[in-house]
């Protein structure tokens, strides 16, 4: 029986190989040598029918306690933001999902399109001049951008907030022993949450910094950026696409580079990924930037036509000398992002993001209550922030989830902050929501 | 079509939000003005139907597998399953937070580790991580593994790193970003590696090798086994560019021919989308020792509860999380609803298929390599070329007899190359349609050549000005909104 | 007679004063290349040794090495092909790239004249 996926069943596949001179499939495998055939079955499941397989399908994601069915409080890096329900009505429009990268300009329009607007917003988000496609992460980005600039000032040492995600830290240590460059820790001052830097030494590509940060708060990105360049070096900022509705965007305080995670433009958390790392960055970089790049231009009778521009910097042209090897990147990805943007506007962004910052700061208001819990870090934050607790915050997670509530994120032990705890509270959290979670906090320290 | 930003007018919403349902703050009161944006940025303002006209009007400008024939080779256009759709969708995996406790995350981390098994035995490597987001991001990866294997042996002389000049360029590409200097081994008349000038390159200084095999021509190396041990004897290891393992599951295993790190493109051979450019998901597998070196943190079954371990010489993590899990999930229904023999029959029906459409057509295009293919093929427009009409001609043609054009100029070995990959998902009456296609536009290219300089006139756009937008870059809208 | 030579990689040299040179590539090179859309130029100061890749000129779907022909130390770069690098394909022989100070006026001997470029190109066709 054949799957239903093939249509070439056994009377086509018969009549193939007779109109070839065949006798068998197994001839056109002739030149696979016999010793590499295998001789029995792969060592796979059953096949499922497909009731059978949304049945078992089904059972494994039951085992799950998403956040759709608990109210989240956990964020640090990704998080629970409202997404329209127009989204995924494009998202799941086949024309776009199952077609590849762009390469044939003049049937795939849709694509480019929908990338040269979502480049465009990022643009105006950023405060950049120029975006590029997307890259597979914020992480990753971060790690793009660390290699931009020593390519660009020929340098190999790239100085790093502690205020990244720790994650994005580790991939850039990744990045750096293999790829050749090393990083230098810059530490956050303890008492306010932001990062420290006295001078930045010579041989320096770049200042790694994000804002929020990965406790929450907010940096002053301009005196950054200008002991980055008195060394000639770069300054990368790392951003939250939401916030940079409220907050003064890199690009407005010099910034070279601005990356970072897009999840929460209108991509669901689905575990980690697909996520959506952006990378923007001043026009005099503009080909050195990794990933692929949309442009605009003409066809022939004088229509506007966008396509895949800058192509020789790409793997596929340029290949050991590329400035990156990225080929397929977060393409749907940066649709849902364009096609959210679209919808909330300037307008509604910038209401989420009031929304997150107000709810945010009633939640840690209301905790600060509670006696036993302090804030440990002055900075201004958006939508988390770090309290430190009485008891361990794993202990305090356990209780919360016995009531349908994912707490905040667990700090490490070993982290500036004794049992400090993550908070974060998008547009998507209530009052009264909030409100429950400071009551089974009360509760629990009682 | 205009742009968004074109259609856009002042104080339009697309969705509406709640009012604040919590005691409101000045926002200069909780962040210092400094810090604060003066102007709001100018994103689009238009309302729920205007921004899904919009985003419908320009989906119907572009073709997808849904739409029709996509023969791009090496990059196996296979037919996406809706059901796979359903299943990532599922909240109980699309709302999961990455860093949520275990016990909260059970059934997610039983598919991961099952889709695991799954690759292992499919692929006859030990353990995979899922955490590589593409192919590149997997062949990075593993050129990681590679550098940290000779690291640790204490091996620093093993600077290089070979390549078969019909490599895709993200092998090159992979290989220097890692440090390593990039070998090119030609290619034989016959296609295959040429193995003395492969012995000649092969010594102390040798990292590695990395192939795909079947190769970008389609062709199955003969000489695969010699080619693993002339690596293997110098020190090397052998890296497997898993692009096309579409020709081979349930044939032939990567492991079996020596291979010991290898990638998998599960946009590729696994029947997810390809979403116009990802996201992809590129798996990295391994052999034996090897696994020491994989990204952590790994999925694992203790006793009857799924946890996290990192193995001891982990290179580290090369993704903010856990990889692009919604992409493997659907990975996961796939090889489900196909076990073994769904496997087997798709890759005997990618093989039968690209063999049809080679025969069919070998004496209208130039054949570069007289042996049977594998899942896809390669044929040369030289002969076209002479009348004045390039693959790329071809290619524009093609389109306006309703076909995505296969790949065109790559692989670099071969002049006027078209790459042509039906893969398993496609009819014998497609097949034969898109033949026909071909032989008619190799017969105007005899009667007829100038009428490929008009091609392509049936699509939304004719052929772009693509040396303008390369000399004078424009990325994104300019102009007030209006 | 010019004193313009040839490389067999399709490069020119034009000697200018004491031991100046500005180089540049023929227009059987921007022929090949098609319509050029960028040039990435080296920076003044830098040193190569005769076979180095001194400049990448880049058409829509390739990026092709410029080898400098002669050793020495870049004094001067030609910023306009930055905006306008289609003067290559206008006016190949005029569109200098770069100068060099040459460390080695000798190695000038090795390159093409003008007639063995002309016979090197017909024997290549």
């Amino acid at each position: 029986m054949t799957s239903s996926y093939i249509p070439n069943g056994e009377r086509e596949r018969m009549s193939m190989l007779g109109e070839m001179g065949l006798g068998s499939i197994d001839e056109v495998f002739s030149q696979v040598p016999p010793s590499l055939r295998l001789d029995k079955p792969l060592d796979l499941p059953e096949a499922l029918p497909e009731m059978a397989l949304i049945s078992h399908i089904r059972g494994l994601a039951d085992r799950d306690c998403d956040m759709d069915h608990c109210v989240s409080f956990l964020g640090a890096g990704v998080y629970d933001h409202f997404i329209p329900a127009a989204v995924d009505h494009i998202l799941s429009r086949s024309e776009f999902y199952t077609a590849y990268t762009p390469y044939q300009p003049e049937i795939s329009q849709g694509t480019l399109q929908a990338v040269f607007e979502y480049q465009t917003m990022i643009c105006e988000l950023t405060g950049m001049e120029a975006a590029n496609a997307s890259l597979y992460d914020g992480a990753t980005a971060f790690a793009e951008a660390a290699l931009l600039a020593c390519r660009a000032t020929r340098r190999d040492t790239v100085l790093v907030s502690e205020g990244l995600h720790p994650h994005a830290r580790q991939v850039l240590s990744t990045y750096g022993r293999f790829c050749g460059f090393s990083l230098e820790t810059l530490p956050l001052d303890t008492e306010r949450g932001t990062t420290v830097l006295e001078t930045v030494p010579e041989g320096a590509a770049a200042v790694l910094v994000s804002s929020p940060n990965f406790y929450g708060v907010i940096e002053d990105i301009a005196p950054l950026a200008d002991k980055a360049h008195e060394a000639k070096a770069l300054l990368v900022a790392g951003a939250d696409p939401i916030s940079l509705a409220l907050i003064k965007p890199p690009g407005e305080c010099g910034a070279d580079i601005v990356v970072g995670e897009g999840q929460a433009l209108g991509n669901s958390p689905s575990f980690g990924g697909p996520l959506l790392g952006f990378f923007a960055a001043r026009e005099k970089y503009l080909r050195q930037m990794p990933g692929r790049v949309i442009g605009q231009t003409a066809d022939h009778d004088g229509r506007t036509a966008y396509v895949m521009t800058l192509q020789t910097r790409e793997q596929h042209i340029r290949r050991e000398r590329a400035t990156s090897n990225i080929c397929s990147n977060e393409g749907l990805n940066a649709l849902a992002a364009a096609v959210y943007m679209t919808l909330m506007g300037k307008e509604g962004l910038t209401q989420a993001a009031n929304l997150c910052l107000q709810k945010s700061h009633y939640a840690q208001r209301q905790l600060l209550q509670i006696s036993g819990i302090s804030a440990p870090l002055s900075g201004p934050f958006f939508k988390e922030f770090v309290v430190s607790l009485p008891l361990p915050p794993a202990t305090v997670n356990e209780a919360l989830l016995q009531k349908g509530i994912v707490g905040g994120y667990a700090l490490p032990e070993d982290g500036p902050v004794k049992n400090g705890w993550l908070t974060a509270v998008t547009e998507k959290r209530t009052k009264a929501q909030i409100d429950t979670l400071v009551d089974a906090v009360k509760e629990v320290l009682a | 079509m205009s742009t968004i930003f074109e259609k856009s007018h002042p104080g339009a919403m697309g969705v509406r939000l709640a009012a604040c349902d919590v005691p409101e703050a000045p926002v200069d009161s909780l962040i210092p003005p400094a810090l604060l944006r003066e102007a709001l940025p100018a994103l689009p303002e238009v309302t729920e139907p205007e921004a899904i006209r919009h985003f419908t009007g320009l989906s119907r400008k572009n073709y997808g597998v849904d739409t029709g024939f996509y023969p791009l080779g090496s990059c196996t256009m296979k037919y996406n399953p809706k059901v796979n759709e359903d299943m990532a969708r599922l909240p109980g995996f699309a709302s999961l937070h990455p860093l949520q406790e275990t016990a909260q995350t059970q059934g997610v981390l039983a598919l991961m580790t099952e889709l695991n098994g799954m690759l292992c035995a499919i692929t006859g490597m030990d353990r995979f991580t899922l955490q590589p987001a593409a192919g590149a991001h997997g062949e990075l990866t593993g050129m990681m593994i590679m550098k940290a294997y000779h690291e640790s042996r204490g091996d620093k002389a093993r600077t290089r790193v070979l390549v078969p000049d019909s490599a895709h360029g993200t092998n090159p590409a992979s290989a220097a970003l890692c440090g390593y200097e990039v070998v090119t081994i030609p290619s034989d008349a016959r296609g295959n590696m040429d193995i003395a000038k492969l012995r000649e390159q092969t010594d102390g200084r040798t990292a590695g090798l990395m192939l795909t095999n079947p190769n970008t021509l389609g062709l199955f190396d003969e000489n695969i086994r010699e080619v693993a041990d002339i690596v293997h004897q110098a020190g090397g290891l052998l890296y497997y560019d898993g692009a096309n393992l579409n020709a081979i599951m349930g044939i032939s295993r990567p492991a079996d021919m020596g291979f010991d790190i290898m990638h998998l493109n599960l946009h590729k051979t696994f029947a997810t989308p390809h979403g116009g450019g990802g996201p992809g998901s590129g798996p990295v597998g391994v052999r034996g020792d090897l696994t020491a070196f994989l990204p952590g943190p790994l999925p694992v079954k203790t006793g009857g509860t799924y946890g996290w371990e990192t193995p001891e010489n982990s290179i580290g993590r090369v993704h903010s999380y856990h990889g692009n899990i919604g992409v493997a999930i659907r990975s996961y229904a796939y090889i489900l609803s196909m076990g073994a023999a769904g496997l087997t029959q798709a890759s005997e029906t990618a093989v039968l298929n690209a063999n049809y459409v080679m025969r069919k057509l070998q004496d209208v295009y130039k054949l570069p390599y007289d042996r049977p293919c594998m899942h896809e093929c390669v044929l040369s427009a030289q002969g076209q070329k002479e009348r004045g009409v390039s693959a790329m001609d071809i290619a524009k043609g093609l389109l306006d007899y309703g076909f995505h054009p296969p790949t065109v100029y790559f692989p670099l070995i071969v002049k006027e190359a078209m790459m042509i990959e039906p893969t398993e998902t496609e009819s014998k009456d497609t097949l034969d349609m898109f033949i026909e296609a071909m032989k008619e536009l190799a017969e105007k290219a005899e009667t007829d050549p100038g009428w490929f300089h008009g091609a392509p006139r049936k699509t939304p756009i004719g052929r772009a000005d693509e040396v303008a937008a390369a000399r004078n870059p424009i990325l994104r809208w300019k102009g007030d909104t209006r | 007679m010019s004193t313009r030579r040839y490389s067999r990689d399709h490069e020119w040299v034009l000697p200018e004063k004491e031991s100046l040179v500005k180089v540049g590539i023929t227009a059987h090179a921007a022929k090949a290349l098609g319509d050029i859309v960028y040039v990435e130029l080296p920076q003044e100061g830098d040193s190569f040794s005769a076979g180095d890749a001194l400049a990448v000129v880049e058409s829509v779907k390739a990026a092709s090495d410029v080898f400098t022909p002669v050793s020495g130390k870049v004094v001067a770069v030609n910023d306009s092909l930055e905006n306008a690098p289609e003067q290559i394909n206008a006016e190949p022989l005029q569109a200098w790239i770069a100068v060099i100070e040459m460390s080695d006026a000798g190695e000038l001997d090795a390159l093409l004249d003008e007639e063995g470029y002309r016979a090197f190109c017909e024997q290549e066709d």
